[in-house]
């Protein structure tokens, strides 16, 4: 493995300085870029890289660009998507609090690419300190120059505005933030025939790209699609849980599984066991360990029926009650859910309903096959990736674990040991 | 003339309106920037911003109460939320909820009667990897323990 790219200096002081992030060679690859070569060599170059769009969906970000209408004359917008919400991913609030001039000179290179003269940056509300950080760093970028007019003399022109959401998950779906931007209730649009890349923010033409994505973008212009793919290429895994040293994980895209928890999160706790793992946040499927050597990739983990989505890596160990878990993932769904489809809104209420009866010990056996039918009524039946995202985890749980619903139902009780809590135990 | 907000906040409010095509997208910023004054957002200080931005109140009203981060009634000076997502939820989470509410006798989603604190539970932080993880005001605070949770409690004004 040739070294870290993404979070080469993540972890060192001061790094929303503008002075500090040029003085590690930040925004050469900016200005060679608006120096040396042409939008169209740029897109060439991003499309060339294989990079993929890092908020979940995995769209190739080079032909996203390519799709963008790019009539001169034509106003365009750049919007980077840095509402992280995703449960168990925090890539990209690690990036933006650790070295937020990363995004920036991709945001700068991109605009450029694409013909943008105004970009925003949709920071999620609560992220307090990310937003501070990504603030001191644009007012920094402009007093150099980075930004404003006439950037390096080249006569291009880019404003960027940060915008601060206020509390709603719904609003990191493409179109729900653009409403959102716009100073509306963040549902989604409908969609076809209409995408963000032909008619987005204010109807106009607008390059979507989440806030790692942009990350990614100095380092294909400074190294070269090649040089950049001798790095995996990488890819920022989030891993939490019931793991010894949760943390993001900057590691080549198809790391196996087993790898990544094993060996980079430090495994398990002390006499514990591997029971399942999310691999892509909680819309993704749940895993056992016999899928453990799994690549974790997009094609991989598809083919076994979940996803890379935005990698973040949940792992549950043996005193998990998977039931449980999963109640906990649905009552999100259904508290962040915006209301505007039925499948997602009453759907995720009557699922957390019958969860509900189950763990209180008043299951019956037919919820199971209840619970599988409306999961599979809101499957392919949602406005968003939000109401889609509820089934994943509940079918597969209802696969591989359900000799721990029947438990729940038929005895009224948890055959699993509590975790023990040593956190809030007060002995840590 | 203004109802509630101040010279200074709708003088912030007409700077972020500058900043964007269209007048409505300053609505996030300006409702963000009259409840930083106020503490919440009663009616008039919505109507100041429907005022502010060419918006009827109802445009406004409908967005604030759409938002979580967005207080229609009165809330407590400090604001702990607790997130009970599942890394934090898988590493206590419940019980570091569970233990702040009953030292602060209130139930989540309410502000103690001396109107000093609001507990929220509140979805993923997106900072699982210091789980249990809450945040007090803008402060996150990683991996908290009981002991940590009163000190911090004792030290809310």
């Amino acid at each position: 493995m040739p070294g870290l790219l993404l979070m080469k200096y993540v972890g060192e002081p001061d790094r929303d300085s503008v002075d500090v992030y040029v003085s590690t060679g930040g925004y050469r690859a900016a200005e060679r870029a608006l120096k040396e070569l042409t939008p169209d060599e740029l897109v060439a170059m991003v499309e060339a890289s294989g990079l993929r769009g890092r908020g979940g969906a995995g769209f190739p970000t080079g032909r996203k660009w390519k799709l963008t209408p790019k009539r001169e004359g034509d106003t365009r917008y750049l919007v980077v998507n840095a509402d992280e919400g995703e449960p168990g991913t925090f890539k990209d609030r690690t990036l933006i609090e650790g070295d937020p001039h990363q995004i920036l000179e991709g945001v700068l290179i991109s605009a450029y690419a694409n013909g943008v003269h105004k970009a925003f940056i949709y920071v999620r509300g609560e992220m307090f300190l990310g937003g501070a950080r990504l603030s001191r760093a644009l007012e920094g970028a402009y007093a150099r120059g980075f930004f404003g007019k006439n950037i390096f003399g080249t006569g291009f022109d880019l404003d960027v505005v940060l915008h601060r959401g206020a509390g709603s998950y719904e609003c990191g779906e493409e179109t729900a933030l653009l409403e959102s931007l716009e100073g509306r209730r963040g549902e989604p649009r409908v969609k076809p025939p209409y995408y963000p890349a032909v008619r987005g923010l204010y109807d106009r033409p607008t390059v979507l790209n989440n806030a790692e994505t942009m990350a990614h973008i100095p380092h294909i212009v400074a190294l070269g699609p090649d040089g950049y793919k001798a790095y995996g290429p990488p890819v920022l895994y989030s891993v939490s849980g019931h793991v010894m040293r949760p943390g993001v994980k900057e590691l080549p895209i198809g790391t196996p599984l087993r790898q990544i928890i094993f060996e980079h999160a430090g495994g398990l706790r002390p006499g514990r066991t591997f029971k399942a793992v999310f691999p892509g946040g909680s819309s993704a499927a749940i895993l056992t360990a016999e899928y453990l050597d799994t690549p974790a990739d997009f094609d991989s983990l598809a083919k076994i029926g979940s996803m890379l989505g935005s990698s973040a890596i949940i792992v549950m160990d043996d005193t998990t009650c998977i039931p449980a878990v999963i109640r906990r993932t649905i009552e999100f769904y259904r508290d962040e859910s915006c209301g505007k489809c039925t499948p997602c809104r009453e759907g995720s209420v009557w699922l957390s309903q019958v969860l509900d009866r189950i763990l209180d010990g008043h299951g019956r056996m037919e919820d199971l096959d209840l619970m599988d039918s409306v999961a599979q009524n809101i499957t392919g039946l949602c406005l968003c990736a939000l109401g889609e995202s509820i089934p994943p985890a509940l079918r597969a749980s209802l696969r591989y674990f359900r000799d721990e619903y029947v438990h729940h139902i038929k005895t009224g009780t948890c055959d699993v040991a509590p975790a023990p809590v040593a956190a809030a135990g007060g002995s840590a | 003339m203004a109802r509630v907000l101040s010279p200074s906040t709708l003088e912030r409010i007409a700077r972020a309106r500058a900043l964007y095509p269209r007048a409505q997208s300053a609505l996030l910023p300006a409702l963000h920037l009259a409840q930083d004054q106020v503490g919440y957002l009663p009616p008039d200080a919505m109507e100041d911003v429907a005022d502010a931005l060419g918006l009827t109140l109802p445009e406004v009203a409908s967005v604030a109460s759409y938002y979580t981060m967005f207080f229609t009634e009165p809330v407590g000076r400090h604001k702990i939320r607790v997130c009970t997502n599942l890394s934090c939820y898988l590493n206590g989470a419940e019980e570091v909820l569970h233990h702040v509410c009953a030292r602060l006798n209130v139930r989540p989603g309410e502000t103690t009667p001396d109107g000093r604190v609001l507990v929220e539970a509140v979805e993923c932080l997106g900072a699982c990897e210091e789980a249990p993880v809450l945040l007090v005001d803008e402060d996150r605070r990683p991996r908290v323990t009981t002991t940590a949770l009163d000190e911090l409690l004792r030290g809310l004004s």
